[in-house]
């Protein structure tokens, strides 16, 4: 059905007709449902957490590791980085290509200042010892938080691509769709940070 | 510097067993003749134009049926080296560590690189041609992952000559698959070819679940879909909900046995049984992924070779989908005896019976079909009358095992192989060889030979009761799994030999099916109609080969069963023949990337296996720029414009 058009515009322009923007959405609707692969990837890794949350196998606690401040921190910036993202968004609505780049540049760099912060506190932890081989306990928490951060990452190099396509060919069906996806993949994280703030960390330090 | 490489040689090949130098011989004679082939009658442009960087769904799903037949045939040796070693007591065949090897490869060849994409390329033919679309919703997707299946398998299956096959089981339960037990190369194998390949499974499930919801022709409602389609689905909803929590299992898996960490080990903290469930949370709803398609195989044939429509259409999809759901709440099953406790153990047994009702609903449904239809035995209908006495024998075997009190008597024993292969080659394998000679003319345009074909049939099923009837008795008897040799005094000798024979007289069988594949390229009887069998839904509207683009106008449903009705209305003189008007078809355009990416993969996976970090490095690398180059292709389709379309049809002997 996506295939039927007009037999006029036969090859070329193809960002007017209508099978195009079709498969714009047919792709937006599949991101959808990767996101809920997405969610059972992490809810087995929480599975496993609450599992072995206590198992500290004579190692450091969850109460002496957790620096609560740098978490706060860490929560507030990808907060306002999903806020920011969803400006880039309502931006491209109104088709300002400058403007949408903008907020993607403050995503980006919101984003990257939390990784930094979560590679900071990594550092910190194993600094005091507390690595991944030294109970279940952290093994589960960097495999957990770390595949969080390995998200957010990946969701950088792809804002990075998309930037520089945005740049070069402005709003079309396709960029539009990729704003979107992406803008989906930024939220998701943020609502899976607020599991990963109140089961590891609120719990945690309880 | 000669003593290094002697040293890293010793260790990198697998050494020390004639059997395994014969493996090397084959296979190192076999990629020569491959290169040879290519080279001298010029086809490595070919082979990368037209397969290595299609996207056509038709292609990927042959290539698909080319990779599992030749991953039945490894699966299939693997088993009858198990039954040769154990044919009589105290053979020194094997010895322990190669057959464990044997048996792990064994299981997780035949479900995962050869179940899982055997029904792949059913899915690729199939669904398309079936809802009357042009191609499935992600194409490029779609090559994705037909390449990371394929590089994934061959992957795991290289560990056979280096460094070591993984011989801890099937499912690889820690803490035998942990470090401490398994300190070689094997497991890794394991882990990075089943992680590659399942990533490009869980691709493939989003990829159909959107093609049907989303690409099926205008006026086929969801409640008009074929049969087949119906259990498409519900085998996709299943994959997208159970191969995630694979990816997160062998994960935590590779990073114990990698960095360290104490998730499944025994000190540390970790906990083995954590493992156990994750993996049956995936391996037992894995079991129906597998097993519905080939419902929804019966279903078309029975309907078709009963020239009836299929009885309880509506029971069919709602059987479908119960089992679907129930198939995620029964994962305990398969540890009874671990000490869950009363309540548990008894919840799960009784969730694990609940799924024999919907089962048994749709074997009344194929039964009913079949009364007072007028049956025409072919290939296809012939195995599937063949699977309903199989699945019923193996369905009642499965109930005594979910008898939670009397599975502490089973677990583990030859009683539970028995009827586990009875499902899986009954249910799976008998379904998908129906499907296969059921759609056969519609991906190459003619036929498998009948009598040879019977052959096959014949020694399969005879072998089949012969190989594993014992199975169930020496269960009883006391004899259990993965034991690689047992004395004189156990008894066990007489039924054991008996099932080995049977074991060979399956391997038979399928010898005859390669001698009639062979036999029917050039002596099958052509299909020129199209619709060879009468057959009742879309995919026979049109010619075999189906053209590249499937359907040259898209077709108006009505009805289920569309095709027939059309049929119907033609030999009543009711059919309004609406004039035709053709338009361009928007198509998608080749692609390397999917085989590049795929290879990347591949190196990759490799590096990680041997723990060479630059290796993966460089892999993860390759994998991240092609993904780069993917996002910046903005010119990834085209047109067939209207006088090729016309060409093409007319060339298949149509007019329009």
């Amino acid at each position: 059905m996506q295939q039927v058009m007009t037999h006029h515009e036969h090859g070329h322009d193809h960002e007017h007709d209508h099978g195009h923007e079709d498969h714009e959405n047919l792709k937006v609707l599949g991101f959808w449902i990767f996101l809920v692969t997405d969610c059972i990837l992490f809810a087995t890794l929480f599975a496993t957490y609450v599992v072995l949350m206590h198992n500290v196998a004579g190692g450091p606690t969850a109460k002496e590791l957790f620096e609560m401040p740098g978490v706060i921190a860490e929560t507030f910036i990808l907060l306002t980085s999903s806020f920011t993202s969803g400006l880039a968004t309502l931006a491209m609505h109104k088709g300002k290509t400058k403007q949408l780049i903008g907020w993607l540049v403050v995503t980006a760099l919101l984003g990257l200042s939390f990784v930094g912060l979560e590679i900071n506190e990594f550092v910190n932890m194993v600094k005091e010892g507390a690595t991944i081989s030294t109970s279940a306990f952290l093994s589960a928490f960097y495999t957990l938080v770390g595949t969080h951060g390995l998200h957010v990452s990946v969701g950088l190099f792809w804002m990075l691509a998309l930037m520089i396509q945005l740049g070069r060919r402005g709003i079309t069906p396709v960029t539009r769709r990729k704003v979107t996806n992406l803008s989906l993949y930024w939220h998701f994280l943020d609502v899976v940070w607020i599991f990963l703030l109140t089961v590891v960390y609120l719990l945690g330090v309880m | 510097m000669w003593e290094n490489i002697k040293d890293f040689a010793s260790t990198f090949f697998v050494t020390g067993d004639p059997l395994i130098y014969g493996a090397d011989v084959s296979i190192a004679l076999t990629m020569v003749a491959i290169v040879f082939v290519l080279t001298k009658f010029k086809k490595w442009g070919w082979l990368w134009r037209e397969w290595l960087t299609t996207v056509d769904h038709k292609k990927i799903g042959i290539m698909y049926l080319i990779a599992s037949l030749l991953m039945l045939f490894r699966g299939g040796v693997d088993a009858l080296l198990m039954r040769l070693q154990l044919a009589f007591p105290n053979v020194e065949f094997l010895h322990s560590e190669h057959y464990n090897a044997i048996f792990t490869t064994h299981g997780t060849i035949m479900i995962l690189f050869m179940a899982m994409p055997m029904m792949f390329a059913l899915f690729n033919i199939v669904v398309p041609l079936q809802i009357g679309a042009r191609d499935v919703a992600y194409p490029f997707l779609n090559a994705v992952s037909f390449w990371m299946f394929l590089f994934g398998a061959m992957l795991f299956n290289l560990s056979f000559v280096i460094g070591g096959s993984p011989d801890s089981g099937w499912l690889a339960y820690p803490p035998l698959s942990e470090l401490s037990h398994s300190p070689g190369v094997g497991q890794n194998f394991y882990i990075w070819g089943i992680q590659i390949s399942g990533i490009g499974s869980l691709a493939t499930g989003i990829n159909f679940l959107v093609t049907i919801l989303k690409m099926r022709a205008p006026g086929m409602k969801l409640m008009k879909m074929p049969l087949f389609s119906w259990s498409v689905l519900s085998s996709c909803i299943t994959i997208i909900f159970a191969f995630p929590i694979l990816t997160v299992t062998l994960a935590l898996l590779f990073i114990d046995r990698f960095l360290g960490a104490h998730f499944f080990t025994m000190t540390g903290g970790g906990n083995p049984m954590m493992y156990v469930n994750l993996i049956w949370m995936w391996g037992h709803p894995e079991v129906y992924i597998v097993v519905l398609p080939a419902f929804g195989i019966f279903s078309e044939i029975v309907a078709t070779f009963s020239k009836k429509t299929i009885f309880g259409y509506k029971s069919m999809v709602f059987a479908m989908m119960v089992i679907s759901v129930l198939s995620f709440f029964t994962w305990v099953h398969h540890f009874f005896t671990m000490g869950a406790g009363a309540d548990v153990n008894a919840f799960f047994a009784i969730s694990t019976m609940a799924i024999a009702i919907p089962t048994g609903v749709k074997v009344f449904n194929w039964l009913f079909t079949m009364f007072r239809g007028r049956i025409s035995i072919k290939q296809p209908m012939l195995w599937t009358i063949a699977f309903i006495p199989c699945f019923l024998v193996g369905g009642a075997t499965g109930v005594m095992l979910a008898v939670a009190p009397a599975d502490y008597q089973y677990h583990n024993s030859y009683f539970l192989i028995a009827h586990f292969h009875q499902v899986l080659i009954g249910g799976v394998v008998f379904g998908y060889l129906a499907g296969i000679y059921y759609w056969w003319p519609k991906m190459f345009g003619f036929k498998l030979d009948e009598r040879l074909g019977k052959w096959g049939f014949w020694l399969w099923n005879i072998g089949f009761y012969v190989c594993f009837m014992p199975q169930y008795a020496l269960g009883f008897m006391g004899m259990t799994r993965r034991l690689y040799t047992y004395g004189w005094d156990m008894g066990w000798a007489p039924l054991n030999l008996v099932s080995t024979i049977g074991a060979f007289l399956m391997g038979a069988g399928f010898v005859f099916q390669v001698w009639q594949i062979l036999y029917s390229i050039k002596h099958g009887e052509r299909d020129t109609t199209g619709d060879p069998w009468n057959g009742r839904t879309l995919e026979w509207s049109i010619p075999s080969p189906a053209p590249l683009y499937n359907f040259a106008v898209v077709p108006q449903v009505k009805g289920a069963d569309d095709w027939w009705l059309t049929k119907q209305a033609r030999e009543n003189g009711t059919a309004q023949e609406e004039k035709v008007q053709l338009e361009p078809i928007h198509m998608p355009k080749n692609s390397g990337i999917p085989f590049i990416m795929s290879a990347c993969w591949f190196v990759a996976g490799f590096g990680f296996v041997f723990g060479w970090i630059w290796m993966a490095v460089v892999g993860m690398i390759g994998v991240a720029l092609t993904m780069w180059a993917r996002s910046f292709q903005y010119d990834t389709d085209y047109y067939i414009p209207v006088d090729e379309v016309k060409r093409t049809e007319a060339s298949l002997g149509r007019a329009l």
